[in-house]
């Protein structure tokens, strides 16, 4: 199959790795990947920040650039999210029934990685060895506006090696929140208090999630404090195999 | 009428003009996808509704009808009621012997407050959620009744225990919407949760609720 | 509504607020507590229903209906509460509210009224003005009282003294009742509001309440509750006086069946709440035989007009929202300057009040969605809050003139989104981040970044923008051939990458 890829400005710019391994994981597959260049970001930021009209233009660049496509998949949630729960209001905003039109054709075809591999193409057991011990942070647009479920859980699951825990209050919010860290940086910090504290009690070595935007608040709070848990995109543990160890 | 209500009619209208003039309120769908009756036996029924009562932490005592009369006596003597509140139409061979019956007619709320416990019968159970329903009919007397006195003895029989809360809102129609009476839906003891969320049982209302449900003979 | 009607005189900002809450542990404490323990009561008795999902979306309908033909269900629920013995108010606003109350208070010589707890009262400062009548209103709620003597405000839709423990509770009626000898059981402290207000339920001679639902059709009306305060305030006075906002209509006595089912367990994690009292006007020789229910907009009218904002009015009260929102959890009420705390607070509040004055409460939130998820009546809460976010943005835009235009976030984000329209420009500031991070950035992380960027790095490293990007690796890898080869993989690496990200890209056969 062929399957576009939307990396998002913020993997693309800030964490490169993750759309590395979606690449390398779909071609193990046995899937084409294609990257079209022309991609920026999808105007979450904007939108969620109160900044619409300034959002619509990004829709219409988004849609412009991945309308042809198969498959479009993304490593985040978040952006999914995004494209599917409001492009649609975005269109209706701009008054443009062309955009209505190509974001309703558009959005069945775009999925967050996990729900392409379990969902869409039924895999479960993608060949991954990851011999750490890892607890997963399902993140809010996963699982509460995008609905993966427990699709992430299963493909890590099925990863040999690993040593997956529990983390206790995981479906709980880790404050990131886009703007919201900094707009309300103090209820931020003391959610992101919370989260870690719950992270560090799992003893895990690596915390995953399938998003970077939130990882990036757990993670820069887990290094500042030295902890010793590194946070992972999920891609990046499913595309690991045994030789990479080697 | 008042400037008031037509300023504020004036202004929902306005505010509603994205409806379409000619849209009717049933043209809104409401679909009734949940459960209208419970899909289990009477036995089952009952058997929830005395355990869902008992949660609540309500004594509850399953006796037939021939043994009701001795039981609301042992419940009365147990709690030590001397002076025992009864709706006017109670039936007469509930009444307890060796009991002060006091019947409401016309009593005042100070006579209310001194009696030790009222006696009523209801006009629902439902099993789901452990709930008395009264309605004011045969056997429960105005609201008062039940409201005043620290111990609630309540007779209820089988065949007035539902399963579902929507079958109760059936049942309740024509007392409702024919007759108009004041409906009181009772589960458990008078409670409150409001310090640290905590259920405690016995605020204003009756700190002692107990259930007699009747089998036939 | 708001407090700054009272105690400030400029309207704090949900992010001052909370900073200030966020410091008090025993608050932090207190809340995290009861807040776990309602959720998982909640999730418990919901569960337990293999409908929940249809009983929501009955409950959504029922009240999309109700509110696209409002007009229509107040004019039937007023005709049918006069056929029933009642007299039907209307009241634009708090002010008219007020004095309607206060009329009829005075009518009947009272200078007493006993109260159920009603947000809709605290919304129209009810007690003040009577206050000011020489009304004393005396709430019967065990949280009001308490709430009542400690002279503060609700910091919780359902539980007002959430934010109170046991054992502050104590102490405060040792205080204020004179009581010498109490220990901190909630028994024994419940015992005490009920000697208390005995006397006053026997004696005073007119109540209020507020309204949970009305029915359009019946002219029934119902008051949810579970100590009894409420039965005896509905049931003993001569006088009864219901307060109601315009919304709490709904069209049948049917409609029962859905949200007797819904509120209950969503609001306390009960399946059914101690007492529920439904009326239809007045009852000869049963209850009060004066009944007045005053029909409040204040604001309602102007939440309705607006297509995303109106499912707000689908609120039944039931809280669950707030006992699951992470921001409430660790600010709690108060933070919120308003009687409406909590995600459901955050919309309504803004949009009865305008956005000009209560700007900052639709950012109150990290769009986590876990209101949207509980809420028995499907008010998509973060779509509202998003919704309102954009009003405030263009009020900024609009009405603050040259001021708006040249606040920084506003620019930052004019820039950004110019940025993402092309490319180029994107790629461009990619580069530009790049440079622009070598001040702060050492060995891949940035520990310090410059206002307003800085709260970020107050504690949190943060990931600097690493040499390659991931375009830059794709066309390089493009270059030596779109077939994955070892020759590709080691493009990663040379160009010195992370090593998670040599990592990932190392092998990829």
């Amino acid at each position: 199959m062929k399957v576009t890829l939307f990396i998002t400005c913020f993997n693309d710019t800030l964490f490169p790795q993750t759309g590395q391994a979606v690449v390398k994981l779909l071609e193990r597959l046995g899937h084409s990947v294609e990257f079209p260049l022309e991609q920026t970001c999808c105007g979450q930021m904007h939108f969620n920040t109160g900044y619409q009209r300034e959002s619509i233009p990004l829709a219409r660049h988004f849609v412009e650039v991945f309308g042809d496509a198969e498959i479009v998949v993304s490593p985040s949630a978040s952006c999914v999210g995004m494209v599917r729960e409001f492009y649609p209001r975005l269109a209706e905003v701009s008054r443009d029934p062309k955009l209505a039109r190509a974001v309703a054709a558009l959005i069945p075809r775009v999925y967050e990685l996990s729900e392409l591999l379990v969902n869409k193409l039924g895999i479960e057991d993608v060949g991954a060895y990851y011999p750490h011990r890892v607890t997963y942070h399902p993140t809010c647009h996963s699982l509460r506006m995008i609905r993966v479920g427990d699709a992430p859980l299963r493909l890590l699951r099925k990863v040999r090696s690993i040593d997956l825990v529990e983390l206790p209050n995981a479906e709980e919010c880790c404050g990131f929140g886009g703007t919201f860290a900094i707009k309300n940086a103090d209820t931020s910090m003391a959610m992101l208090g919370d989260k870690v504290r719950n992270v560090l009690d799992t003893h895990a070595e690596v915390c995953v999630a399938a998003d970077n935007s939130c990882l990036m608040q757990i993670g820069g709070a887990l290094h500042r404090q030295r902890a010793g848990v590194r946070p992972v995109h999920l891609a990046e543990i499913l595309a690991t195999t045994e030789e990479d160890g080697r | 009428m008042s400037a008031a209500r037509d300023e504020i009619l004036q202004r929902v209208r306005l505010a509603l003009r994205d409806v379409p003039q000619r849209e009717q309120p049933t043209d809104v769908a409401v679909e009734r996808g949940y459960r209208p009756t419970a899909d289990a036996s009477r036995e089952h029924v009952i058997e929830l509704f005395v355990e869902r009562v008992r949660e609540y932490k309500a004594t509850v005592r399953i006796v037939t009808a021939h043994a009701l009369p001795t039981t609301i006596a042992e419940s009365c003597a147990a709690r030590g009621v001397r002076r025992l509140l009864v709706p006017v139409d109670i039936p007469r061979e509930w009444l307890p012997a060796g009991i002060e019956a006091l019947r409401d007619t016309e009593l005042t709320y100070a006579q209310i407050d001194g009696c030790d416990g009222v006696l009523t019968g209801c006009a629902l159970g439902i099993a789901q959620t452990g709930t008395i329903v009264l309605d004011g009919g045969q056997a429960q007397g105005r609201r008062v009744l039940t409201l005043l006195p620290d111990y609630h003895l309540c007779v209820v029989r089988t065949e007035q225990i539902v399963g579902l809360v929507p079958e109760a809102v059936a049942r309740l129609v024509p007392a409702v919407c024919e007759q108009q009476r004041a409906i009181t839906f009772i589960s458990g003891p008078s409670a409150t949760s409001d310090i640290e969320l905590n259920r405690v049982e016995g605020v204003h209302g009756p700190r002692t609720l107990e259930v007699i449900v009747v089998t036939p003979d | 509504m708001s407090r700054s009607n009272s105690k400030f005189h400029i309207p704090l900002t949900f992010q001052e607020s909370a900073r200030a809450a966020l410091e008090n542990t025993q608050l932090r404490r207190n809340l995290g507590k009861a807040t776990q323990t309602i959720r998982a009561k909640r999730a418990s008795v919901v569960d337990e229903l293999p409908d929940w999902q249809e009983l929501r979306e009955a409950g959504r309908a029922i009240k999309e209906r109700t509110l696209r033909h409002l007009d229509e269900y107040l004019l039937q629920l007023e005709a049918a509460v006069q056929r029933a013995g009642g007299q039907v108010h209307w009241a634009r606003d708090a002010i008219e509210a007020n004095r309607i109350v206060a009329g009829i208070v005075l009518e009947h010589g009272a200078s007493e009224v006993i109260k159920v707890k009603s947000l809709t009262t605290d919304e129209i400062r009810m007690n003040e003005a009577l206050g000011q009548h020489g009304v004393t209103a005396i709430e019967t709620d065990l949280a009001e009282l308490i709430i009542q003597l400690a002279h503060e405000e609700s910091s919780h839709i359902l539980v007002p003294a959430i934010h109170k423990n046991r054992a502050e509770i104590r102490t405060l009626f040792m205080h204020t009742l004179g009581i010498s000898e109490l220990s901190d059981e909630p028994a024994e402290l419940a015992a005490v509001a009920r000697r208390y207000l005995r006397t006053k339920f026997l004696s005073v001679p007119v109540a209020t309440s507020g309204v949970n639902f009305a029915v359009a059709a019946t002219g029934t009306i119902a008051v949810v509750e579970s100590e009894g305060n409420g039965r005896m305030c509905l049931t003993l006075p001569e006088v009864l006086i219901s307060i109601m906002g315009i919304e709490k209509v709904i069209p049948g006595w049917q409609d029962f069946e859905v949200f007797l089912q819904l509120l209950p367990r969503s609001s306390t994690g009960e399946r059914m709440n101690p007492y529920t009292s439904f009326w239809t006007g007045v009852h000869p020789g049963d209850g009060p035989q004066a009944f007045h229910l005053v029909l409040l907009d204040n604001g309602r009218s102007r939440v309705l007009a607006d297509h995303i904002g109106r499912q707000t009015l689908n609120c039944i009260r039931c809280s669950a929202c707030l006992n699951v929102c992470p921001v409430y959890e660790r600010t709690g009420g108060h933070a919120y300057n308003s009687v409406y705390p909590g995600p459901i607070g955050a919309i309504l509040t803004p949009q009865l009040l305008g956005v000009e004055r209560a700007g900052s409460l639709p950012y109150a939130s990290s769009l986590c969605g876990a209101c949207y998820d509980v809420c028995p009546v499907k008010i998509n809460i973060p779509e509202v809050l998003v919704h309102l976010r954009a009003q405030v943005v263009r009020h900024k835009q609009t009405s603050e003139g040259i001021k708006g235009k040249l606040d920084p976030e506003a620019i930052g984000m004019r820039l950004l989104a110019r940025v993402f329209r092309s490319p180029e420009r994107y790629e461009q500031a990619q580069k530009l981040a790049r440079l622009g991070q070598i001040p702060f950035a050492r060995r891949g992380i940035i520990e310090r970044l410059p206002p307003p960027l800085n709260v970020w790095t107050t504690m949190r490293d943060l990931q600097a923008v690493p040499r390659q990007t991931f375009r830059d690796w794709w066309r390089k890898r493009r270059v030596f051939g779109s077939v994955p080869k070892a020759d590709a993989d080691g493009v990663g690496d040379a160009d010195g990458v992370d090593a998670e990200a040599a990592a990932a890209g190392r092998r990829n056969v």
